[in-house]
């Protein structure tokens, strides 16, 4: 093998555009150099089950290769879940109202309440797509939307009760953290009444978004009218506290600092020691096309930054059951690998057409192009609910043990509930 | 390469210790100490390549790709050219060929292909990767004048043209053997030999899928030839259709045999079968996990070819950025219409700007290099002179 012969030309400008990693990372200087033995001290932790810390997280998001990280979150992942199994959830989303006040950089879907393209979607154009979910089987609608000024909590509840009463067999996850905070700013009631009458009108479970980054040097950046970190927090804990499990998220790759992504993950994780609210969580990278304040994000990351985040959130996160991956920003080729670098859930099939074409089969239905996906990867694909519970036929409890929680109610098992239950606060346990 | 220091030899021992414990677990450790050793390993021990954990693995095959390479990420800037997309072999696996009379159906003159070759001039090109189907009446002349036209309208550029598979028929349309017909084409302007037409040598998958075309042993025979004229060429292997993991090994060690007696290979290419509009539109083709083993698998098998290549545009980025540290030092860089994947269903980007590739191997942690065909440097900010 020759060795590169070194020809003189003049030099080029080094035209890479803005980058996300201000270090110049090399693979190999995790396994070769000074800084492999702080890489092995942190991995070996991982591998004997300790936590660890922020220092060390930062240490493996800047310096670790991505085979180490791979390694170690695919560990973590089948610790917690040893059987060769991903699941996914039949749903669709939902978008009642895309009216929205707090106009943040990052969004292409809101409008502006007197925009022409504003819309909120009748009750019969609810209920058909309702129905479309209804026959393919369909147990979660994912259901949110922009922070119309209008709608208040006497509005979602009452879609919620018609829902509810019209569809028992699919969950409501429904709502955030920042529209629950929103609702509770504009009619001036805390935010804990707010969250007892949406439980007590049928909601079933509440989605992760709204998070960004939950780092308040970021937000005021990207979001500087949306609910700060301390309250995202909060109305999680609080939704925690009322029964119910939520989800969490990251949205990375734009303003944000390594370091900051760390605080993310540790903020998420500390809320968890405490409630147990949390059922899993998803990351994703920010999707830059197309958004109004397009010139403050750098180029769109790569698909190897999504994979150690990504990678790094498994590890890092150990309180949390479930990491999602995300196919449909990162395409399904990423999330076959995603499988094997600590994720164990494919999310909602959320009935997009996307996913027929992008697995190359083309005479599949989308849920069964997900399921091929699943199966192709190596691993048995199943269905669940919105709490993890496996809803799947294929399933059989004598071999694969319990199949988890059927309900909200079922599914009110975490520190948080206990807690409120013990003192007599469980507001989830009203039925509706 | 030499990359040895004495501090990063201790380093290197510490890590390949740990690695070793970890394929012990893994039921490979025998496997491993012969990696760490540079000894070849036997064909039964390639077929365990393909049931052992992944991330032991990759990490074997990391462990030769930066013994080799170091970190550096070679790219080149290149584009293709397609001359002709008819074709009369007829394989089962391709969704590009056309027969004369049907839609889309085209051959290229000597002048449309330079006219390619023109438009490219504003782009910092330093190849065109020219290959096409069989087409029964393309003379001799032809090839001599499409290799000349390319040659007129960017003298600089370094043309990699030709597969063994066109190269058999050249000579036979030129009625003379290919030891004649291989200097005349590299006085008309020919540099390099493509890998492309191997798809998988065992008689077997030869026969029921690609039987018009010449056989895995005529592939070597013609490769030989190749590189005992001087030239150097590539070598592939299309994977995931009908093929055994042992034809997948077999075919590898004929490479590397071949490879033993001439080292006429520069760059390995494992290239994925893509199912639509083929013949063989019911078989999947594979997993992202299956093309980053089969890139690991090559590393280890052909120790003595100095590059694997992760071929994005049938990869996708997400792929061949992890199958840089899964044993590829080389990533493609068409900056011009691939076609042939495009027409089975490759859902990528059909070509690349150099500045995203650039940012994509920074990301994946390693140090891009700009090379010409033949891996001359073109281009590094990056590299340290002790890698030079």
């Amino acid at each position: 093998m020759s060795a590169p012969n070194r020809v003189a030309n003049e030099p080029r400008l080094s035209d890479t555009g803005p980058s996300n990693a201000p270090l110049p990372r090399r693979e190999s200087a995790s396994r070769v150099g000074p800084l492999a033995a702080e890489i092995e001290r942190i991995a070996n932790r991982v591998e004997d089950g300790e936590r660890i810390t922020a220092a060390d997280g930062l240490a493996l998001h800047d310096h670790a290769d991505l085979a180490t990280l791979g390694r170690l979150a695919d560990l973590v992942r089948r610790r917690k879940h040893p059987a060769a199994r991903v699941t996914y959830v039949v749903d669709r989303n939902l978008n009642p109202t895309n009216v929205c006040i707090t106009d943040c950089g990052f969004c292409a879907f809101y409008r502006r309440p007197k925009h022409e393209e504003s819309y909120v979607l009748s009750r019969e154009v609810i209920h058909q797509k309702m129905d479309e979910l209804a026959a393919l089987g369909g147990r979660q609608v994912l259901m949110q939307g922009g922070h119309h000024p209008y709608l208040k909590s006497d509005w979602w509840c009452d879609l919620f009760a018609d829902l509810r009463a019209r569809y028992p067999l699919i969950n409501l996850h429904a709502l955030s953290a920042p529209e629950i905070d929103h609702l509770s700013r504009i009619e001036k009631r805390p935010v804990e009444l707010v969250i007892a009458d949406l439980v007590a009108a049928g909601l079933g479970s509440v989605p992760g978004a709204g998070a960004e980054m939950l780092v308040e040097r970021v937000r005021k950046i990207i979001a500087p009218k949306k609910t700060s970190t301390d309250r995202w927090l909060e109305v999680h804990r609080r939704v925690h506290e009322a029964g119910l499990r939520s989800s969490a998220t990251m949205m990375f790759a734009h303003v944000e600092t390594g370091a900051e992504r760390i605080e993310h993950l540790e903020r998420l994780r500390a809320l968890q020691d405490d409630t147990g609210g949390f059922t899993a969580f998803a990351c994703w990278t920010m999707q830059p096309d197309g958004v109004p304040d397009a010139e403050t994000y750098p180029e769109r990351a790569t698909p190897g930054t999504y994979l150690r985040v990504q990678a790094l959130s498994r590890i890092y996160l150990d309180n949390f059951e479930n990491v999602q991956t995300s196919y449909v920003t990162q395409g399904l080729k990423m999330a076959q690998i995603t499988l094997y670098f600590g994720c164990n859930d494919f999310g909602g099939t959320m009935m997009e057409e996307n996913v027929v074409s992008a697995a190359g089969c083309m005479n599949l239905s989308p849920i069964d192009a997900l399921e091929h996906q699943i199966a192709r990867a190596g691993f048995a694909p199943r269905r669940r609910n919105s709490w993890y519970g496996i809803v799947d036929d294929r399933h059989d409890e004598a071999r694969d043990g319990p199949r988890g929680p059927m309900s909200r109610e079922d599914a009110a098992t975490h520190s948080a509930a206990k807690r409120s239950a013990a003192e007599g606060s469980n507001l989830a346990s009203v039925r509706a | 390469m030499s990359t040895s220091t004495a501090s990063r030899d201790a380093h290197v021992d510490a890590s390949t210790s740990a690695l070793q414990r970890r394929a012990d677990r893994a039921g490979i450790g025998d496997i491993a100490a012969k990696v760490f050793a540079g000894t070849r390993l036997s064909l039964d021990e390639g077929l365990r390549l393909y049931e052992a954990d992944l991330f032991v693995l990759g990490a074997l095959a990391n462990f030769v790709r930066e013994r080799l390479h170091g970190d550096v990420a070679y790219f080149n800037v290149n584009q293709h050219v397609n001359y002709t997309n008819i074709c009369n072999k007829l394989c089962r696996f391709c969704a590009f060929q056309r027969l004369p009379n049907q839609p889309g159906a085209y051959v290229m003159s000597p002048e449309e292909a330079a006219a390619k070759i023109t438009e490219q001039l504003g782009e910092p090109v330093t190849e065109v990767h020219m290959v096409a189907g069989i087409h029964p009446k393309l003379g001799y002349d032809y090839y001599l004048d499409l290799l000349r036209a390319v040659k007129r309208a960017r003298p600089s550029i370094h043309v990699k043209a030709f597969t063994m598979v066109e190269l058999d028929q050249i000579a036979k349309k030129a009625k003379k053997p290919l030891e004649i017909v291989l200097p005349e084409l590299i006085e008309a302007g020919l540099g390099s030999v493509p890998g492309g037409g191997a798809e998988v040598f065992a008689d077997r998958v030869h026969k029921e899928s690609y039987h018009l075309k010449i056989s895995g042993d005529e592939w070597i025979a013609i490769a030989r030839k190749v590189h005992q004229s001087g030239l150097r060429s590539n070598c592939t292997m299309l994977h995931g259709h009908i093929e055994t993991k042992a034809e997948r090994i077999d075919h590898l060690d004929r490479l590397r045999r071949l490879q033993d007696e001439t080292g006429g290979f520069q760059t390995y290419i494992p290239l994925s079968f893509h199912p639509d509009n083929t013949e063989m539109s019911d078989v999947p083709g594979p997993t992202a996990v299956d093309e980053l083993r089969e890139i690991a698998v090559g590393r280890l098998m052909l120790d003595n070819i100095p590059h694997i290549k992760a071929y994005w545009i049938l990869m996708d980025v997400a792929v061949a950025q992890t199958a840089l540290s899964f044993g590829a030092d080389d990533v493609d860089g068409t900056v011009v219409e691939e076609k042939i994947y495009h027409e089975a269903g490759a859902t990528t980007p059909q070509k690349v700007q150099r500045a995203e590739l650039i940012r994509w191997i920074r990301d994946a942690g390693r140090v891009p290099v700009e090379r010409d065909t033949l891996y001359n440097v073109l281009w590094s900010d990056e590299l340290e002179p002790s890698l030079a």
